[in-house]
């Protein structure tokens, strides 16, 4: 009801329009038409829109934008400033951490050579005493040895009078008399060999 | 009085606060006038004040602030590309005058700037003058292609221009009445769903008790218009990326 009311007015503005362009001056009656289609408003509307939004437009683009888009730029040269830095970071731990790898392979490596060294000196000293040790034990198996040949050519020897004394004796109780010494020796020497 | 109450055109009623009259036009401060000033300090203010602070990490003001910015700009970098950029200031005061205004219209008792045809005429025009003007400025009589597409047979030529041409020219006519229609439209009906309120529930207990309806109503189509609000504004805004685009790019 009311909408087709206000819709129905939306003739009658032309015809006034006309009027207001034309110059003839005071718009003509406005109470009977539509508030937004009398022409009666349009020029106060639009002079005070103009200063209204062109305030407000220069007001955005000297003061509002200028300060929004310098707060967004610093935002994102300080996000890319900040993650160079964390890659600055990432790089220079990446670098301490391969030093330090670096170093302790060094550091085996060191002390796998001392434990070599060490061990081939104490081997070394090892066998030099296994080698005095068996010298020494090689000179007295010597001693002993000649020792013991030495006491054996005694018994030997000692061997080859006893058997011409008992010789000498059997012969002298068989035959009954004193066989020469010379003969028993040389008889005696002859079984022995 | 009590029918002026009902009266879902009252709102629009253009009421002068201080009669100015030079020569033959009627140039007075009105509450049409008064409420765009109020709309530009409400939202220069609001932009103002939210960014004072500067703060690296915003708060939830200033990122209203900032998605507005962000939004009327990739909006216009999508549509006209980096050269558009230097219409940025235009269309983000276009944006957010056409936003604020909307959005102060739905405070009970305020007017509604842009339920005028004139005011939203004025802002197409604006628009479509800034095309004409920098298309001619930019690309002098080539600003004409824009009315001759590539790839059309010689014969469909004075049909196609014709159809471009006016096409063209109902532009402002839709880019203002598209705005203006749908404010007016939502506010009348939010009258008339309110004055049923008011006038059932003159008539008693039943009368209260029926009127929960349109109430309910009201309530819903509040919400509706703050959408609608939004949207319209967007609608504006987006429409005048487009047509700055043509300006740049004139041939299709």
């Amino acid at each position: 009801m009311f909408v087709t009311s206000a819709f129905a007015q939306e003739t009658a503005p032309a015809a006034t329009e006309g009027d207001t362009h034309s110059g003839t001056g005071v718009p003509a009656e406005a109470h009977g038409t539509f508030p937004p289609f009398d022409p009666a408003t349009f020029p106060s509307q639009l002079l005070w829109l103009a200063i209204t939004f062109g305030l407000f437009y220069l007001f955005l683009k000297r003061v509002a934008m200028p300060r929004l888009g310098g707060i967004i730029d610093v935002r994102n040269d300080r996000i890319s400033q900040d993650l160079d830095q964390a890659a600055k970071l990432k790089s220079e731990a990446d670098a301490a951490v391969a030093a330090y790898e670096q170093e302790l392979a060094e550091a085996k490596k060191n002390a796998n050579s001392i434990g070599q060294q060490a061990a081939d000196a104490a081997k070394a000293e090892a066998d030099t005493a296994r080698k005095k040790i068996e010298a020494a034990l090689d000179e007295k198996l010597g001693e002993a040895e000649a020792r013991i040949s030495s006491i054996k050519a005694n018994a030997m020897k000692e061997v080859g009078s006893i058997a011409e004394d008992t010789a000498s004796a059997i012969v002298e109780a068989l035959v009954g008399d004193k066989a020469g010494k010379a003969e028993i020796a040389a008889a005696v020497k002859s079984v022995a060999r | 009085m009590a029918a002026d109450k009902v009266d879902p055109i009252h709102q629009f009623h253009i009421i002068k606060l201080i009669p100015i009259k030079i020569g033959s036009y009627d140039l007075s401060f009105t509450n049409s006038a008064l409420f765009m000033v109020l709309t530009v300090l409400v939202a220069a203010a609001f932009l103002y004040l939210t960014t004072s602070s500067r703060s690296l990490v915003p708060g939830r003001l200033q990122s209203v602030s900032e998605m507005a910015y962000e939004f009327v700009g990739n909006m216009l970098r999508d549509a006209a590309g980096t050269q558009g950029m230097k219409f940025f200031p235009l269309v983000f005061s276009l944006f957010m005058f056409v936003l604020v205004a909307n959005l102060l219209g739905l405070i009970p008792y305020f007017f509604t700037v842009t339920s005028h045809i004139i005011v939203t005429f004025g802002l197409a025009i604006l628009v479509i003058g800034t095309v004409i003007a920098y298309g001619f400025m930019k690309h002098g009589l080539g600003f004409l292609k824009l009315f001759v597409p590539q790839g059309v047979p010689i014969y469909l030529m004075p049909l196609v221009v014709a159809i471009e041409v006016i096409s063209f020219v109902s532009r402002p006519v839709s880019l203002s009445v598209r705005l203006f229609a749908n404010m007016l439209a939502g506010h009348i009906t939010l009258k008339v769903f309110s004055g049923f309120v008011v006038s059932l529930s003159a008539f008693g207990a039943i009368g209260i008790a029926g009127s929960v309806l349109p109430l309910a109503m009201a309530v819903a189509l509040t919400a509706l218009e703050l959408l609608v609000a939004f949207l319209q504004a967007y609608v504006f805004a987006v429409l005048t990326c487009m047509y700055l685009n043509d300006a740049l790019h004139p041939s299709h």
